[in-house]
Formats: C-alpha cells, sequence, structure tokens
C-alpha cells in the first residue's frame, strides 16, 4: 500500500506534462490525459486488492510536513480506510471511463481547434484534487482538495473561454463555491482553537468527549461545515451555479457531476459524521436541505429544454437525496447512492454527449425527436440511465440505493422527508421519462449520425450501463467500522412495505409520463401555452427565481458599490491635507504684496488687536 | 563582513553605471546591474543555506543576530553604523535579490534616455532597501528609509510610465516622496523621543537597537511614539488611509514594471513593524492592536472593492496588494507565533504574486500598447504562455492552496482567531472579494470574445524564465513553507514571546 501516493502523482505528472507543452497534437494529448488517469485507476485496482488482502483497516502515509509552526503541525498526510477507498474507486474508476470517453468526444467537439492539451491538463488535475480531497488524512490537506477542485471546474466551465456567457457560468461557479469554502475555513479555524489539531480521526474521537452533544458550539461548527458543504454540491442556498456550469464539454459535465466535485459535500459530512451526530439540530437541518433541494431541483427539470440541464437539475435533486440521507443517520446508504450515482449520471451525461455530437452540437430536446431509430444504441443507454435514475424497481442499481434511503428515513422517524423523498422519487420519474421521450420517441427531428469506436466510445458506455443496473447493486462497500451502521430495527415486513410504496410510486410516474409524452403531448401543450401555464413554466425554467433573487440581493449591490468606490474616496480626503497647505500657502503669498503701505497697516493693525486683548485682559 | 559587502556591492554597481552613463559603453550599465542583484542573489541564498536560525533567546528577551558588523560613526550621539542579520532579514534579502534580478531581467533592452543613470538610481534604491533590512541603528536605519526615496522618486519622475504626462509622473513622484518623507520625519520624533526616555531613565545616549530595547515607558507617551513608528510603516505597507501614494506611483512608474518591482519590496513596512513598532513598544502595541487590525480589514475589504473598480490593470495590481497587505497588518498584530509566521509568509506570497501581476501587466502593455482592461478580452490563447501565468498569478492572488498566498493568510487567521474571532470571520469572508476582484480581472482581460485579431508575438525566452521563477517559488513556499519558515522561526518566537503577555492582558480586558 506504499503505492498511494502515486493515485495522486500520474494525474499530476499528467497535467504539468500537458501545461508544459500545450501545442503537442490531438494524440499526444490524449494519451498522455486518458493514460495519467488510466494508470491511477490500475493504482487504485491494486489499492483495493492489497487493502482487502491486508484485512482492511486504516493506512496512512506520510508524504512531508506541510507546516509546522508551534501546535499547527499539518502533516502532508493520506489516510486509506475503507470510506477513502469507495471513494478512490469512484474518482479514479468513473473518472477514468470518463477521461477514456472524452478522447472520443473533445476530436469530435473540438474539429481541431487548438485546447486539447490544455482540456486534458485540466481533467487531469482535477482528478488530482479530488483524489487529494477524499484522501486526506487531515482538514487542512481535504482544504487543499477542496479548493482544487473548484479550481479546476471553474477551468474547465469555462473551457470555451471565447463565449461571454461561458466565461461568466465559470466566474459564478469559483465564486458561489468559494462563498461555501469560506465557511467552511471558518469551521476549521473553530476546530483547530478547540483541539489544538486538524487531524480528522483525532477530531472524531475528541469531539464527542470534549464538547459533548448538543452543545452550541457543536452545533455552530457543524453549520459551518454544512456552508462548505452546500457549496460544493450545489444545495440550496447556493445551488444556482450547478446549472451554469454545464457551459463545459460534456464530459467535464460527467466529472463534475458524477465522479468529483458535487460528491465532495457529501464526502465531507459522512467523514465528518462525529461531529454531526453530537450537533443534532445540524444534522436535522442537513436532510432538511436535501430534502427541500432535491425537491426544487426536480421541478425545475421538469421545465427545462436543453438535454444537459435536465440531467443537471437530476444531479442537484440526486444529491439532495444523499443529504437526506446523511440528515436521518442513513451514513452507509448515502455513500452507497453516491456511488450508483457516479454510475448511472456518468452514463447519461456521456450518453447525452454521444447524442450531442451526433446531433451536430444540438442541444435542445424539441429539436432532437424521434431518434430511437437512428441512435439505437444511445437509446438503450438511455433507459438504462434513465431508469436507474427513476429508480425502477428490482432491475436497476438506482432503486436499491434510493429505497434503502427512503426507508431508514421513514424507519427513523423523518416521516415528513420521507413523503418529500417519495414525492421527488415521482418527480424524478417524470422529468427523466419526459426527456427520454422527447428526444427518442415522436416526429424525426433531425439526421443523426451515431458515434463509432468501440474502444472509447463504446466501452465506457457500456461499462456504466452494465453498473448502472442491479449489478452495480451488488458491490460491497467497506464502511462498517469507518461510518456507524444504521439502525436495523425495523421488521422485514415495514421494509417490503415501504419497498413497495416507493415502486409503485415510480412504476405510477412511468405510466402517467408515458401517458402524457406519448400520448397527449398536443393537450400538455396548451395547458403549458395558457396565461398561467406560462408562468408557471417560467417560474420552474428560471430554477424558481433563485438566480433573479441573488442577481438582485448580492450582485447589482456590489456592482453599485464598486461604482461609487471607482473614485478612491479615502485618497481623495487624505488629499485635504495638502490641499489645505497649499490653500494656506496662497493665503499667505498674496500677503506679501510688496507694498510698503500694506505692511504698515499690517503692522499697525496687528499691534491694535494685540494692545486691545491686553488692555481688556 | 559579509554584511557590508551585501551593502557595498549595490551602491558600488550603481557608482558605475552612472560612471559610465554619459561615455559610451551605455549597454554595460544593464550588465553591471545584472551582476550586482546577482551577486546579492547569491550572497543571500548562501546565508540562507547555511546559516543556522532556529536559536533563540526570546526568554532573556533579547534578539539572537546570527551575524554583527559594527563601526562607530558619531560616538558622542551614541550612533554607530551597527548591521546585524538574523531570520528575518536574511528571509527580506534574499526576497530583495530576486526582485532585483528579475527587475534588471524585465528593464532588459527596453530603450531609454541616459541608462546608465536609470540603473544608478535602481541600484541605489535596491542599496537602501538592503540597508533597511540590515541596519539595527535606529539613526543609521532611519538613514536608509530616507536614501531610498529620492531614487524611487527619481525612477518615476524621470523614466515613468510612456503613456504618462510628464506633469502627471512628477505629481506621482512627488506624492510618494511627500507621503514617505513626512511619515518619515514623524519616526525621526519618535526615534529622537525614545532616545531621549532612554536617556532619562539611565543616562545613556545610543540609537542601538539591543539597548533601546531595554527601555520601559507606558502610558500616553510611549503610545505616541509607537505611533510615530507605526504611521511611517504603515505608509509603506500602504495601509487605508496611508495608502494614497500607492495607486498613482504603480500607474506612473516605468513601464517595463521594474520600478514596481523592487516598488513592492517597500511594502515590507512589514519588516519594520515586526522589528521595531512591535518590540520596541510591545505594551503600546497590544493596546493599539485592534486598532490596527481594524485597519487592516478595512484595507482587505476596502483594497478589494476599490480593486474590482479599476480600468487599469496596474492600478488594480496595486489596489489588490493593498487587500493582501491588510492579512499581514492582522498577522502582525495577533503576535502569536503562528500569525506572525504568516505574517511573513503572506509578505513573500504577495510580493511574488504581484510582481507577476505586474510583470505580465507591462508585458501586455509592451504588446498591445494599453493597460485598459476596458479594451482588452479575450486574450487566453493569443499570447502564448503568458495568460497562463497570468492565471495562476491571480488564483495565487486569491489565495488558492498550494500556493504560498494560501498558507500567509490562513496561518494568519488560524494564528489569530483565538483571540479576535470576529475580525478573523470578517478578514476570512473577504477572501469571497479576493475570488471576485482575480477572477474579474481574468475575466475581463482574458476570457470573452478576442479583442485583437492576430496573434502577438508570445513571451520571450527571458520573459518567460522570470514568471516561470515567480510561479516556482509561489508552489514552493506554498507546498514546502519549512523553507521559509525555518529560517524566520527564531525571529518570530522572539516577537511572539515579547508580545505575549501584553496582548493577552489587553484582549482579555476587551468584552
Amino acid at each position: 500500500m506504499s503505492a498511494l501516493f502515486l493515485i495522486i502523482v500520474f494525474p499530476v505528472l499528467g497535467a504539468l506534462a500537458l501545461s508544459f507543452f500545450p501545442r503537442m497534437s490531438y494524440n499526444s494529448a490524449r494519451i498522455i490525459g486518458a493514460g495519467s488517469v488510466g494508470l491511477s485507476a490500475l493504482t487504485m485496482i491494486w489499492l483495493m486488492v492489497a487493502w482487502f488482502s491486508a484485512g482492511g483497516g486504516a493506512y496512512v502515509q506520510t508524504l512531508w510536513n506541510w507546516v509546522d509552526v508551534a501546535q499547527f503541525h499539518i502533516p502532508l498526510a493520506l489516510r486509506l480506510d475503507g470510506l477513502s477507498l469507495t471513494m478512490i474507486g469512484v474518482v479514479a474508476g468513473v473518472g477514468f471511463l470518463i477521461h477514456l470517453f472524452a478522447t472520443w468526444y473533445m476530436v469530435h467537439d473540438l474539429e481541431g481547434a487548438p485546447g486539447m492539451a490544455r482540456f486534458f491538463a485540466y481533467m487531469n488535475l482535477f482528478i488530482a484534487a479530488m483524489l487529494i480531497l477524499v484522501l486526506a488524512s487531515n482538514l487542512l490537506v481535504l482544504y487543499l482538495g477542496w479548493e482544487g477542485v473548484g479550481l479546476c471546474s471553474y477551468l474547465l466551465v469555462g473551457y470555451y473561454f471565447e463565449k461571454e456567457a461561458n466565461a461568466w457560468a465559470a466566474f459564478k461557479a469559483f465564486l458561489m463555491t468559494r462563498i461555501g469554502d469560506v465557511s467552511l475555513g471558518i469551521g476549521l479555524f473553530i476546530l483547530f482553537i478547540n483541539f489544538g489539531t486538524l487531524n480528522i480521526h483525532t477530531l472524531l474521537q475528541q469531539a464527542p468527549q470534549v464538547w459533548g452533544s448538543g452543545a452550541p458550539i457543536a452545533t455552530l461548527t457543524a453549520l459551518l461545515i454544512l456552508g462548505g458543504a452546500v457549496g460544493k454540491s450545489a444545495q440550496l442556498p447556493l445551488q444556482t451555479w450547478l446549472i451554469d456550469a454545464m457551459a463545459g464539454p460534456t464530459p467535464v459535465s460527467a466529472l463534475i457531476h458524477a465522479a468529483t466535485m458535487v460528491t465532495a459535500g457529501v464526502y465531507l459530512i459522512a467523514r465528518l459524521h462525529g461531529l454531526f451526530i453530537i450537533a443534532p439540530i445540524a444534522l436535522e437541518i442537513v436532510g432538511i436541505v436535501g430534502g427541500i433541494t432535491l425537491l426544487i431541483a426536480g421541478f425545475a427539470a421538469i421545465a427545462q429544454t436543453d438535454i444537459k440541464r435536465v440531467i443537471a437539475y437530476s444531479t442537484m435533486s440526486q444529491i439532495g437525496y444523499m443529504f437526506l440521507a446523511l440528515g436521518v443517520g442513513a451514513w452507509h446508504a448515502a455513500i452507497f447512492h453516491l456511488m450508483v450515482h457516479a454510475f448511472f449520471k456518468s452514463l447519461l451525461f456521456l450518453t447525452a454527449g454521444s447524442v450531442i455530437i451526433a446531433c451536430h452540437h444540438e442541444q435542445n430536446i424539441f429539436k432532437m425527436g424521434g431518434l430511437r431509430k437512428q441512435l439505437p444504441f444511445d437509446y438503450a443507454l438511455f433507459w438504462i440511465g434513465g431508469g436507474a435514475l427513476s429508480a425502477l424497481p428490482l432491475i436497476t442499481a438506482g432503486f436499491y440505493s434510493k429505497d434503502h434511503i427512503l426507508s431508514l428515513a421513514a424507519v427513523n422517524g423523518h416521516v415528513y422527508l420521507w413523503l418529500m423523498g417519495l414525492l421527488g422519487a415521482f418527480v424524478t420519474v417524470v422529468y427523466t421519462f419526459r426527456m427520454i421521450f422527447i428526444v427518442f420517441h415522436g416526429e424525426r427531428g433531425m439526421n443523426a449520425e451515431p458515434g463509432r469506436g468501440w474502444i472509447i466510445h463504446h466501452t465506457p458506455l457500456i461499462v456504466l450501463a452494465i453498473l448502472s443496473t442491479v449489478i452495480g447493486a451488488f458491490i460491497h462497500q467497506p464502511l462498517d467500522g469507518v461510518l456507524p451502521s444504521a439502525s436495523d430495527a425495523n421488521s422485514l415486513g415495514m421494509e417490503i412495505l415501504l419497498e413497495v410504496i416507493s415502486s409503485l410510486v415510480s412504476l405510477g410516474g412511468l405510466v402517467i409520463t408515458a401517458a402524457v409524452f406519448l400520448g397527449a403531448r398536443d393537450a400538455l401543450a396548451k395547458v403549458v401555452a395558457s396565461d398561467a401555464g406560462q408562468k408557471i413554466h417560467q417560474f420552474l425554467f428560471g430554477g424558481l427565481g433563485f438566480d433573479t433573487l441573488y442577481d438582485r440581493l448580492f450582485v447589482q449591490p456590489y456592482y453599485f458599490v464598486a461604482r461609487l468606490h471607482r473614485v478612491d474616496w479615502i485618497e481623495r480626503i487624505a488629499n485635504i491635507v495638502p490641499a489645505t497647505a497649499l490653500l494656506f500657502n496662497d493665503g499667505l503669498a498674496t500677503t506679501q504684496s510688496g507694498q510698503l503701505r500694506w505692511y504698515a497697516f499690517s503692522i499697525f493693525g496687528a499691534a491694535s488687536i494685540f494692545l486691545i486683548i491686553l488692555v481688556l485682559g | 563582513m559579509i554584511l557590508v559587502w551585501l551593502l557595498l556591492i549595490p551602491f558600488v554597481a550603481g557608482a558605475l553605471c552612472y560612471a559610465l552613463d554619459s561615455s559610451r559603453g551605455q549597454g554595460a550599465s544593464r550588465w553591471i546591474a545584472l551582476i550586482g542583484s546577482g551577486l546579492i542573489l547569491l550572497i543571500a541564498l548562501a546565508l540562507w543555506a547555511t546559516g543556522n536560525y532556529h536559536l533563540t533567546n526570546a526568554v532573556q528577551g533579547t534578539a539572537q543576530w546570527h551575524t554583527q558588523f559594527q563601526l562607530e560613526w558619531i560616538p558622542s550621539l551614541g550612533i554607530s553604523f551597527h548591521l546585524a542579520l538574523d531570520g528575518l532579514s536574511v528571509i527580506m534579502l534574499l526576497l530583495t535579490g530576486i526582485m532585483s534580478v528579475l527587475a534588471v531581467a524585465s528593464s532588459w533592452g527596453q530603450p531609454r534616455n541616459r541608462e546608465g543613470l536609470f540603473y544608478a538610481n535602481l541600484m541605489w534604491l535596491i542599496g537602501g532597501v538592503v540597508g533597511i533590512f540590515l541596519a539595527i541603528d535606529l539613526f543609521a536605519y532611519f538613514f536608509f528609509w530616507e536614501m531610498m526615496l529620492i531614487p524611487m522618486a527619481l525612477l518615476v519622475a524621470l523614466w515613468g510610465h510612456d503613456g504618462s504626462s510628464v506633469a502627471a509622473k512628477r505629481a506621482a513622484a512627488i506624492k510618494f516622496f511627500i507621503y514617505t518623507q513626512a511619515s518619515g520625519l514623524l519616526m525621526l520624533a519618535s526615534i529622537i523621543g525614545l532616545v531621549i526616555v532612554h536617556y532619562e531613565q539611565t543616562g545613556a545616549v545610543t540609537f542601538d537597537y539591543q539597548a533601546l530595547l531595554q527601555t520601559s515607558h507606558g502610558g500616553a507617551f510611549g503610545m505616541v511614539l509607537m505611533l510615530g513608528f507605526f504611521i511611517a510603516f504603515a505608509t509603506k505597507l500602504t495601509t487605508i488611509p496611508f495608502h494614497g501614494w500607492l495607486p498613482d506611483f504603480h500607474t506612473h512608474s516605468p513601464s517595463d514594471s521594474s520600478v514596481d518591482l523592487t516598488g513592492v519590496l517597500v511594502k515590507t513596512g512589514a519588516y519594520g513593524l515586526l522589528r521595531f513598532a512591535l518590540p520596541l513598544f510591545p505594551h503600546a502595541s497590544a493596546e493599539f492592536a485592534p486598532v490596527a487590525m481594524i485597519l487592516g480589514l478595512i484595507g482587505i475589504y476596502y483594497g478589494a472593492v476599490v480593486a474590482f473598480a479599476q480600468t487599469d490593470m496596474k492600478r488594480f495590481v496595486g489596489y489588490t496588494s493593498i487587500a493582501h497587505m491588510g492579512f499581514v497588518l492582522i498577522g502582525i498584530y495577533a503576535g502569536t507565533l503562528l500569525a506572525v509566521q504568516g505574517a511573513i509568509l503572506q509578505l513573500l506570497a504577495s510580493a511574488l504574486s504581484t510582481a507577476g501581476l505586474f510583470l505580465v501587466s507591462s508585458q501586455l502593455y509592451a504588446r498591445l500598447g494599453t493597460r485598459d482592461m476596458r479594451s482588452l478580452g479575450g486574450l487566453f490563447g493569443l499570447m502564448g504562455a503568458m495568460p497562463g501565468f497570468a492565471l495562476v498569478f491571480s488564483i495565487a492572488a486569491l489565495g488558492m492552496p498550494a500556493t504560498a498566498n494560501f498558507l500567509g493568510e490562513f496561518l494568519v487567521l488560524f494564528g489569530a482567531f483565538a483571540h479576535w474571532p470576529v475580525i478573523v470571520a470578517f478578514a476570512a469572508a473577504g477572501l469571497i472579494l479576493a475570488a471576485v476582484y482575480a477572477l474579474y480581472l481574468l475575466h475581463r482581460v482574458y476570457w470573452g470574445p478576442p479583442s485583437i485579431k492576430t496573434p502577438t508575438s508570445g513571451l520571450a525566452s527571458r520573459e518567460y524564465a522570470s514568471l516561470l521563477l515567480i510561479v516556482a517559488l509561489t508552489l514552493i513556499i506554498g507546498l514546502y513553507p519549512a523553507s521559509v519558515l525555518q529560517v524566520t522561526t527564531g525571529t518570530a518566537h522572539e516577537i511572539a514571546h515579547w508580545f505575549a503577555g501584553p496582548v493577552s492582558a489587553v484582549s482579555s480586558s476587551q468584552p
């Protein structure tokens, strides 16, 4: 397991090589870019074998002392345990498949323009940062990876930098996540002054003893950490960046949404579960944030017209489920859903990328239409991915992970969260299959050319498709001992009842969606075209008005303040000092007129004033 | 003796450049300047690599010098030419060496009148800076402090930005001169006051740092003396409201940014605070700490907002450095070991990233003839490696982990949080605005539709090497800060030790 650091070194070296030779050929960039992550994935497999054959536990590797000032002792150390092993499996494994697909996608997307090396440099750095994040053994190292993924997402979202909108989307992504980062940073300050360490393992051991359950400081700290998590994971109230982040190339969306970035918040809370357990209020808020976000995002997804935006909202919604799971103490279920989501979400995004390229860069679902005959491969993949997303019973991986969350929410007494999750599940089916039916059924919208290339196009998609089915649900996550086990007090009968209910919801949703979008699209169009229908549609389409709200509350006022500061007014005020000096200078200079009469008069006047003062005093 | 060499090299090199000014060998002066600054860098490197700066005598309350040099100067007034070196000065000299080499490199090959005189002034400026970092006799210190002003003002007045009018350049130079001169006089008054207090207490007249450290002065008079020092250093550190000279100075300084790089060193007014204001007046400084930290906080926000509103790139960079210095001020006046070390790191980090941004903006100006961000845009991919470097410097300026700036800011915040949680929380929130201005720069200059049709020339190897050096240093310090912190640990320990008692007394009496 001493090879642990190599998993990070490979992508870092790849990124360095790619950024120092930006003009290398397409093929060199593709080989270095995908190859370095491939080596990383091989290291990951090696680590898994080594870890399981060593019988589990935790392995810590210290690279060097990062900071060492008095008690502030921060080794740059990596820690491999069941949770981080699961995460590197997702990051390096799914990440590699995305890279592989990107070698196909980017050739078609760039069409000879420069930028291949730049693309893969950012992608490799992204993987490296995410690996640092999940392997960090203390919170400052985690923060390194944490801000690192923020930077990489900024660079990749703004990859097509010549379009103004993309640049703003990148700006927004970085800024909104940084608001969360600052909150997390303040959380770290509190932890350090209370415990004198940022080592995660030590913190988790000491926090319950030092603070005790329900202590206000524990709640405050947990909420600050939650602030960081909602930024990276695009949850309420920092969720709006994720949708605009669709400006990047499609493999980037897959990477941000599946393997890296948005899962970071879920990982962070799971990793610091000990702090949240002693802060029940904060934990409850985690669940509520998740519940509300999953509904907001779900409803917004129903009204989208861009294929990537539909999937993007679905990510926000699914991460909401993970937060809900964390909030109800279903730690295992949250991480399980994280992994399964990574499979089917990257499948959906990559397939969407394949469809977009096939449709000559068209992203509007209403212009596609009837593609099922022309793109049968993509159609099948969309059914598998969409099925997993909608948690269609028994055959999809998503069913097992999502169902687990919902039943634990109900069993742990969070009935309202369970109901929110159930409603969300229905909405999920509606927006997912609305998208599939509009894209692949109905009238033929355009001529599409299916993607070719077994290794770089088909293989990643097929692997992800297999993992999105029930097969993926059989993957065992070695989380015992790292995360607290959920209470298994519920009876089998109860569990089956809950499963049947959620199955009925998703199947019912499928039937209704099919009826509406395969049968009665005209009727729906009429409803939407009505006055009230249009208003609702606009409201949902705009993501329920958060962007407008934030623009009014923060962006415009900041512009206003900045406009006031075009002039450095403090400096202007300071200039009064020399200005008065000059004034006096001028005043005194005019008295030196050189006229004898004036001088005589001055002397006489001054003498009189003195005399008067003397006499009166 | 090595200390004397460090001082002699720039002054002699400057004199040689001056001598060559009128003769035919004009091109030679830049070589002399390069060799001179290279030698400073080499000596500083040697001192950094070989010295052992861990030792500290903080318990006895005396500074621990690594090397000293003392020569009688005006014995009747107790003034001697006393130079000394400790870990902090080594790091500062190293920075001086790097900046001077970069400054000479950036001025290389730019046509200008009276090149010899230009380099003479540059070298004398560097010599003055070296003197500031070495002198520990207060009179000698003041001597170098004042001496540095003249070449600096001349460089702006005579060789300033080609886009500025002569009157504007002269006004900027005079403004800089008056700001620093006026605040310098306050420091002189304080120095004399301190010497008199010391004389009343011991009967000996001396300007020696070591001796004056033992002086005790409390109450309002101590505060007044301390403020004299503080205002002088704060002016150099561009603390709000003493920052007015900086934007004009950078706007009108020579187009090739050579003087901006050495100008960055002037912002090491922080060195003065660490070396003199805090150790000489621990009680007054501790009482003053809340005010100073709030000034720092104001700097962070004000600098960020005003930078955001700028249109001239160099002016923008100037204001961002004001924001950076806010963190330095907070770190220094928090006074814990961690915070002081952080302040030192932040000083270096900001000097490097600011220098990088200055260099890039002058390289842009050389190619496009403008620094107005409104008329730029979409340069990414058009100017070779330059946008990549600009990207790195910008994200360093916003405090990305793995850069030195992150550690500087975070060590300050970690170190100050225990006593000043509210100030730290606000300072941390200021990092959001740092992201706003840094990304806005990238957004306006490099992102968006291209503003020029034809690709211009990429970086010359001299420019590439300069920028790469800054990037490398930023990352090395950011990932292995022990390279700096181990050297400064002794000094920081002393400062924290002197400051620890008064500060906890003050902060515990605050609500």
